[in-house]
């Protein structure tokens, strides 16, 4: 290997390292919050791709279907509750918050060629259709098991992905997608040849991790999010309800998701599975950081995507093998140096 | 005692609480009003903190509970009695350990900034008024706080709502002699603001000596209540709780 593929290897595995670490920070948000192992991470990742592939196309994406039924369900399960309080009076906000958004992407397809749209408000389209379904999957399936334990969590979460998935073959069908690349623009720097792609893939994770940084450091609400993670009975004591959580969490973690696809639809092929892997590479990373550490679980995903490219050249039909193999050494790792705290529940 | 005049702020009778099957709470009934400090002392396993924590929400619970004039349903909220005024600093503190002082106080006010009011700088300068250590470590991580400026933080984070009935479950529990003195008086003069107190204690000398009014839990029921003057000297509270008697 010459410098010139190691930098050009390199470069691939920073590109995919920066994707990794968004999903692996989604990833020990929706954990810290939440409790859920959330495995349909990578799902979001494929509907961000496929979505944005068959606008693009001028079909009209299953997604909106999915949007559609998820939003009446919810609206429905509201209602049941708001009549079994007594205050059928908050009906028509129910109505309102559910059903609003789903009717006018509706329209909005129905009406605008999306195809023809500026690549811009493609991705917005995609992101306003994707990034819903992260709180109404919350609304439906978490918010009712909150308090289940870890375990029936992680199951219920496999279950999604699956179901996910399933959704996504049928929507999508069985074959890939890749969008165009956002610009053809090439740097050359030294011997290495930069492409405008990768350099935009990788400014735009690092621009969504310094706003997450943001968020979570400077807004009240992310200060919120942290102490529901720290301590829940804390938070809610404060009167932040863990369901406000458990919802801004997953919008988070579908927002992260499908971004992440729009960003690698271009330099990857995107099938309807194509999303569980990329995810659990996340997890990876995630695990680096124990579940708990953000910029640890994003340096992990980087060395992740650094891995994963170094080891497809030499050994190619290995490199999944390789990178889910690194999961032993770092659990060790781990749990030879983390102390052990009981945890008072 | 002009009993008559104060509105009553929290009312409770005929409140019981289960574990399964075992009731851990019968009967209970007790009032608090406006601009009072009512304490219930008791042994450990009494239910003292259960009792607070089915009033906060936190457990479930049966019978009326009367707060602020309306009657509680069944599926009391935790969230929904924070935003009426209601703030509960529980017995483990439940702090923010990874976080500063200063932002454990600013959730506090959480609920009062989502709502659109932004004076949670003017609450927190009151706040570290009340407790000047707290200033001194104001970018101090939680977790890194001595017990003291842990219960003092707890109690702080818990005015920062700006509570109508402050709740406080053993706030001298595992503190040094000077420390509990220290938080008695703190407790003493959060009464001249005008808030409600209902302080939980097993130091029953100390909550007596600045609560108006008192009850006596024993497993699961109230066995004794009165203005805390008059049970500082039963010889019933002088003989389990005050330990003058020591005759056993």
């Amino acid at each position: 290997m010459d410098l010139q593929i190691a930098l050009l290897l390199g470069q691939d595995g920073i590109t995919n390292g920066a994707i990794y670490a968004l999903l692996s920070l989604a990833l020990v948000l929706v954990f810290t919050v939440t409790r859920v192992i959330f495995i349909p991470q990578g799902e979001f990742v494929a509907f961000g791709a496929l979505t944005l592939a068959s606008l693009q196309a001028g079909k009209l994406p299953g997604t909106l279907w999915l949007l559609i039924a998820l939003a009446i369900a919810a609206a429905a399960v509201d209602i049941v509750c708001a009549l079994r309080d007594g205050q059928a009076q908050r009906i028509p906000k129910v109505l309102a918050v559910n059903c609003a958004l789903p009717a006018a992407l509706a329209a909005l397809l129905s009406i605008v060629p999306a195809a023809s749209l500026p690549l811009a408000l493609q991705v917005v389209l995609t992101l306003a259709l994707v990034v819903p379904l992260g709180p109404l999957l919350y609304r439906l399936v978490f918010q009712p098991i909150a308090e289940a334990s870890v375990l029936v969590l992680l199951i219920v979460s496999v279950s999604v992905h699956v179901t996910l998935s399933g959704l996504a073959l049928y929507f999508f069908g069985a074959e890939g997608s890749r969008t165009p690349a956002f610009t053809d623009a090439t740097f050359e720097i030294g011997d290495a040849l930069i492409q405008g792609q990768t350099l935009l893939v990788v400014c735009a994770s690092f621009t969504l991790i310094a706003a997450l940084y943001f968020f979570f450091e400077r807004t009240l609400w992310g200060k919120a999010l942290r102490a529901t993670a720290m301590n829940r009975t804390g938070a809610r004591l404060m009167g932040i309800s863990a369901t406000s959580a458990g919802k801004l969490s997953f919008s988070l973690a579908a927002l992260i998701g499908a971004f992440s696809g729009v960003l690698i639809s271009p330099i990857t092929t995107i099938y309807y599975d194509s999303g569980f892997l990329i995810g659990l590479k996340g997890f990876v990373g995630a695990i680096f950081g124990g579940m708990a550490s953000y910029p640890l679980a994003a340096a992990g995903a980087i060395l992740v995507g650094l891995l994963e490219s170094y080891s497809s050249f030499w050994a190619s039909a290995y490199k999944e093998v390789i990178v889910f193999t690194l999961i032993i050494p770092v659990l060790v790792w781990r749990s030879l140096t983390t102390r052990h705290t009981e945890e008072e529940e | 005692m002009q009993a008559g005049d104060k509105p009553t702020i929290l009312e409770v009778s005929d409140l019981s609480v289960s574990y399964g099957k075992v009731e851990a709470l019968h009967g209970i009934a007790l009032k608090i009003r406006a601009g009072e400090i009512v304490t219930v002392i008791g042994p450990n396993g009494a239910g003292k903190t259960t009792l607070l924590s089915a009033l906060m929400g936190l457990l479930p619970a049966r019978g009326d509970i009367v707060y602020l004039g309306q009657r509680q349903g069944a599926e009391r909220e935790v969230e929904s009695l924070v935003r009426q005024g209601m703030t509960l600093v529980p017995e483990k503190r439940e702090l923010f350990g990874e976080m500063s002082v200063e932002d454990n106080l600013l959730l506090g006010a959480f609920d009062r900034y989502r709502a659109g009011q932004r004076d949670h700088a003017e609450t927190m300068a009151q706040v570290f008024d009340t407790f000047p250590r707290l200033r001194e470590r104001r970018t101090q991580l939680a977790g890194t706080l001595s017990g003291g400026e842990r219960q003092m933080l707890a109690m702080g984070r818990a005015l920062m709502a700006r509570p109508k009935l402050l709740m406080l479950d053993e706030p001298s529990l595992g503190l040094a002699p000077l420390i509990i003195k220290e938080i008695f008086r703190i407790v003493a003069e959060l009464k001249k603001t005008g808030v409600s107190i209902l302080l939980v204690e097993q130091n029953a000398r100390a909550a007596l000596a600045v609560a108006d009014y008192g009850y006596v839990l024993e497993t699961g029921e109230v066995s004794l209540e009165g203005p805390s003057g008059e049970l500082a000297n039963d010889p019933r509270v002088i003989e389990s709780y005050l330990g003058l008697g020591g005759r056993h």
